[in-house]
Parts: structure tokens; C-alpha cells; sequence
């Protein structure tokens, strides 16, 4: 089984999910992050203080699928999220060793 | 549905001519006629009346206005400006003015102000509002109740040490912050309100002062006070830890937002209220105050536009507050045309000495109310002087009753010497005053929060409780 970590910019958000959910996927983790990478933050003005954020925004979806189908949805989420510009994100893949499902302690692809 | 009311009306319109003639020829039967001085007596009372109720109905709208300002008004103005961790203890010094000032002017700050006294402060004799009945009291407002008067006062007592605890935002102890606004209300308030307000004061112009200042709504009394108070406060107390490197930003500009534009809305009540009656010199401060306002936001707005290359929110509404500290000793003494000029200077001057002087200096006055109220204050206070017309409010009249003129483009300029003194009264007992005060405090409960606790935030050391509470179950 394989963790699939994709940060991508907050306004592709919605693109993924429905590219997602097209190629079958139904489960998934979305968290609100804020982080950088190369992408550049802005400067806010406060009374003439000026603040540098450098911790931008994104959204990070995160899910464990069945080895197979790891290619289809790294595709997917790259044609989807992608503008070519500094800030699309990135896609972070592992490995992982055991799912077990709370409700009845289903273990292993079963519990996917 | 709408339509059967108003044949109804129509009905009921036929019906009274109908009966009118039978009413008229009734009325005209003679009985005990009374006489015509006896009718016109009664007219008169009747018209007087109705003048003291229409006063009474605007000034007890007005005091409910200006308690707006403190709470909700400045609570959220201030209360937005802070970091997460301070929201509610600084909405808490705000709103624990409004119970703390109440107590004391009803047991003796009133008496202390307004009381007759000597030239710098009231006497005792309206000590637990003794003799603060439903009579009017001549000398301030022939219409309406003294206890109307007394209220509406309150509520300037409370907002104005609400206005210092800008400067000492999230590092002192709510335990001193208690003590040294008893303290301030009794030594700067109370004698500064009765200089310029009160029977005998010394500054009074409405009651012939020594030095008549022009002063509508608190431009010395309210806005000097508590701002050159901030300045003091903020220098004695130091910096919040890690200022100026760590970031201080607003947590909630939309708190300040909103907060600022119930200020604007309950100034009206502070200013064309300070008219005391409901006639047309309240209308007069209602517009002064109203179109200073828009200039201050454009005044700040635009300097930051011009600088940084865009308006901000929060600069647009610091702009508003400058705008409206700055006609309120004026409002009541000038013209629209004059109200623009001081709002707009008022905007540029504050964004000026915020942005700019305060970086400079180094001090830490954590929500600008020295920048704002001090230096708007200031600044208006100066310019009512210049600015003020007999047109307006003819306020000085000679032994014969004749209309002098009031400020200096009218050709009194030495009327731009009674405001400096006035001004200079002002920062004179603020600064003694609070910094008599600060070391009272200081060297008996301590005016600061621990390192820790100022890190940990003042709304969970002082308060026990948390503003944004994270609960995992909802």
C-alpha cells in the first residue's frame, strides 16, 4: 500500500477532487496548510509595519490507496493542479506498512 | 391587505369632518371661560414641555450612543488590533470601565466634575448624586433633567480611560489596570472635565472661564487626556516582548472593522449630543462631525495609497477614528467647509505620526492611541481656534449681548491662545497625573505580567479563559 501527500495551490482544490472521484477514488484527507517551497511570499502593511509572509496557504490531500492504482492518481492529480507556474505544489509518495479499518479491524487492501 | 387599510382610513378621515361642525358648535357653548393669560400660561408650559421632552428624548439616545462606543465600539476596535492570545483581555479593559467608572461617578467623580467648586475641580455636594434629581440644572441645560446630564457624562468618563489601554495592550496586569484608572478618573478626569465643563472651571468658556477654550465634545477633556496618558504609559511600561522583531500583526482586522464603524455611528450621539438639546446646533454637529470623518479616511487612506501603492482596510478606518478625534472639540464651533479641512489633515497628520514618528521614537504605544488621540486631539483642539464661527454657535457676547467672534479667520486670534493654554493644561495634568499614578502602582501591585505570562497571552493568565476556545468535539 502506498500513502500518496499532495500539496497543491488552494484554487486547484476542487479541479483535483472531481479529477480524482473520475478515476474512482472516494476517500481522501484534506488539511489546510500553509508552508513554502520556492514560491515567494508577500508583504503585508499594518499601520506602516511591514510583515513578510513567507508561509503561503495550500491544501494538502492525503490518501492510502492499493499499490495499482498509484500511477492513475498521481497522473491525475498533476494534469489537474498543474499551471506551470512556482507554487503548483508537489506530490510526496511511501510506503505503508498495515490499514486496519476501526469499525470491524479489517487489515491490509481490504480495509482501503 | 394594504389596500383595505387605507379605505379604512379614508372612512374614518369622512367620519371626523362629518362630526366636526357638532364638535365646533359644542366647544363654543360658554362655560367658565378661562381667561386669556391664564390660556396663554398654559400654552406656554405646554410648548416648554414639549422642548424638554424632544431634548430628553436626543440626549438619553445620545448617552446610549456614546456607551455604544466603549462597548461594543472600542472593544472591537481594540479588541482586533491585538494578538489572538489578547482578544478578550483587551476587550475586558474596555467593558471594565463601563462597570468601574459607573460605580465611582455615582459615588463621587460626578460631583468631583460638575459639582461647584474651585477654578481646577468640583466640590463634594453632589457626593452620591445627592441633589441629582429630575430638575433641570440651569447652568448646563435649562430642559433636561440633571439626571439625563449626569448620565450622558458618565458615559464620556468611561470611554475616555477605555482609550488609554490602547498603549498598554497585552502586557499589563488586569489587577493594576483596575487601580490606575480609579486613580486616573479621580486625579486627571474628573479635575480636567471641570476646568473646561463644569460651574467656575478654570478654561469654561460657556460659563466665562479665565481662560475660555472651546472645547464641544472633549477634544481636551477626552481625547488630550487619554492619549498623552497612552504616551506616558507606553514609555514607563516598555515594549511588549519582542517588539519591534517579532510580528505583531492585527489578529482580526474585520473586529476592528466592525468596531470602528460603531464609533463613528456613536459619536454622533458624543458629539451632537454635547449640543445638550435636540435643536439645531446638534444637526450643526451632526454634519461637522460627519464629514470630518469621510476626510480622515481620505486623508489616512490616501497618504498610505500614495506611499505604498494601496488603501488598506485598516488604514482607511485608523482614518476614520483621527477624523473624528479631531472635530469633536470643533464640532459644535465650525461650518461644514471647515469640518472637511480639519478631518483631512486630521488623516494625514495621524497616519504620519503612526507610521512614521512612532518607528522613529522607538516607544511601544501598542494601538496607537497616543498617535490618534493625542495627536488628533491636539490637533483639533488648535484648530477650533482658527476655525470657529459666531454663525455657528455664538458663544462669546459682550456685556451688551452682542455677538463676538469666536475663532481667528472671524478676527479673534486670541482665541488660539486660550485653546493652547487649554492644550497645554490638558498634557500638563495628564502627564503629572499618570505618572504619579504609574509609580503608585507600580511600587505597591506592579503594573506589569510576568515574561511568561505575557507569552503565554493575558486573556489565559488574567482571565482563565481563551477568546478562539479549540474544541476537538464539535
Amino acid at each position: 500500500m502506498t500513502k500518496i501527500e499532495a500539496i497543491i495551490q488552494t484554487s486547484k482544490f476542487e479541479t483535483v477532487k472531481n479529477a480524482l472521484h473520475d478515476i474512482g477514488i472516494d476517500g481522501m484527507t484534506v488539511l489546510e496548510v500553509r508552508g513554502h517551497g520556492r514560491q515567494k511570499g508577500h508583504t503585508e502593511v499594518y499601520r506602516g509595519r511591514e510583515y513578510t509572509v513567507d508561509l503561503i496557504p495550500k491544501i494538502k490531500i492525503e490518501m492510502v490507496l492499493a499499490d495499482d492504482m498509484v500511477e492513475k492518481v498521481e497522473r491525475a492529480i498533476v494534469n489537474a493542479a498543474q499551471t506551470g507556474k512556482i507554487g503548483d505544489g508537489k506530490i510526496f509518495r511511501s510506503r505503508i506498512d498495515e490499514v486496519i479499518r476501526i469499525r470491524n479491524d479489517e487489515r491490509g487492501d481490504n480495509a482501503l | 391587505m394594504r389596500k383595505i387599510r387605507v379605505d379604512r382610513s379614508v372612512i374614518a378621515v369622512f367620519f371626523f369632518m362629518a362630526l366636526t361642525p357638532a364638535l365646533w358648535a359644542q366647544a363654543s357653548v360658554p362655560s367658565a371661560v378661562p381667561s386669556d393669560s391664564d390660556r396663554l400660561a398654559k400654552v406656554e408650559q405646554q410648548v416648554a414641555d414639549a422642548k424638554a421632552s424632544a431634548d430628553n428624548a436626543w440626549m438619553l439616545t445620545s448617552a446610549a450612543l456614546v456607551l455604544m462606543m466603549t462597548g461594543p465600539g472600542l472593544a472591537l476596535f481594540y479588541g482586533g488590533l491585538v494578538r489572538k492570545k489578547n482578544v478578550l483581555s483587551t476587550m475586558m479593559q474596555s467593558f471594565a470601565m463601563m462597570a468601574l467608572i459607573t460605580v465611582l461617578w455615582a459615588l463621587c467623580s460626578y460631583s468631583l466634575a460638575f459639582g461647584s467648586g474651585t477654578s481646577f475641580i468640583g466640590g463634594f455636594h453632589h457626593l452620591f448624586l445627592s441633589g441629582v434629581g429630575l430638575e433641570p440644572d440651569p447652568a448646563y441645560s435649562p430642559t433636561i433633567p440633571q439626571q439625563t446630564f449626569m448620565i450622558y457624562q458618565l458615559m464620556f468618563a468611561i470611554i475616555t480611560p477605555a482609550l488609554i489601554t490602547g498603549a498598554f495592550a497585552e502586557r499589563m496586569k488586569f489587577s493594576a489596570m483596575a487601580v490606575f484608572m480609579v486613580l486616573w478618573s479621580f486625579l486627571v478626569y474628573d479635575p480636567m472635565a471641570h476646568m473646561v465643563w463644569g460651574k467656575g472651571g478654570l478654561l469654561n468658556a460657556a460659563l466665562g472661564g479665565r481662560f475660555p477654550t472651546l472645547d464641544f465634545a472633549g477634544g481636551t477633556v477626552v481625547h488630550i487626556t487619554s492619549g498623552v496618558s497612552a504616551l506616558v504609559c507606553a514609555i514607563y511600561l516598555g515594549r511588549r516582548l519582542g517588539y519591534p522583531k517579532e510580528p505583531m500583526t492585527p489578529h482580526s482586522v474585520v473586529l476592528s472593522f466592525v468596531g470602528a464603524c460603531l464609533l463613528w455611528v456613536g459619536w454622533f450621539g458624543f458629539n451632537a449630543g454635547s449640543a445638550l438639546s435636540a435643536g439645531a446646533l446638534a444637526t450643526s454637529a451632526f454634519v461637522t462631525t460627519h464629514l470630518a470623518t469621510a476626510t480622515g479616511v481620505i486623508g489616512w487612506a490616501g497618504a498610505e495609497w500614495l506611499r505604498n501603492g494601496k488603501a488598506s482596510a485598516l488604514g482607511a478606518i485608523s482614518g476614520a477614528v483621527a477624523g473624528l478625534v479631531a472635530i469633536t472639540p470643533a464640532s459644535g464651533f465650525v461650518g461644514p467647509m471647515s469640518a472637511l479641512v480639519i478631518g483631512l489633515a486630521a488623516g494625514i497628520v495621524c497616519y504620519l505620526m503612526v507610521t512614521k514618528v512612532k518607528m522613529r521614537l522607538g516607544y511601544d504605544d501598542s494601538l496607537d492611541a497616543f498617535g490618534v488621540h493625542g495627536v488628533g486631539g491636539t490637533l483639533g483642539a488648535l484648530l477650533t481656534g482658527i476655525f470657529a464661527s459666531s454663525a455657528v454657535n455664538p458663544i462669546f457676547r459682550d456685556a451688551q449681548g452682542a455677538v463676538l467672534p469666536s475663532g481667528m479667520i472671524e478676527g479673534n486670534s486670541h482665541q488660539i491662545v486660550n485653546q493652547f493654554v487649554g492644550v497645554v493644561m490638558a498634557w500638563i495634568i495628564a502627564i503629572v497625573g499618570t505618572l504619579v499614578i504609574l509609580k503608585i502602582v507600580d511600587l505597591t501591585i506592579g503594573l506589569r505580567v510576568s515574561p511568561e505570562h505575557e507569552v503565554q497571552g493575558l486573556d489565559l493568565s488574567q482571565h482563565g479563559e481563551e477568546g478562539y476556545y479549540w474544541d476537538v468535539s464539535t
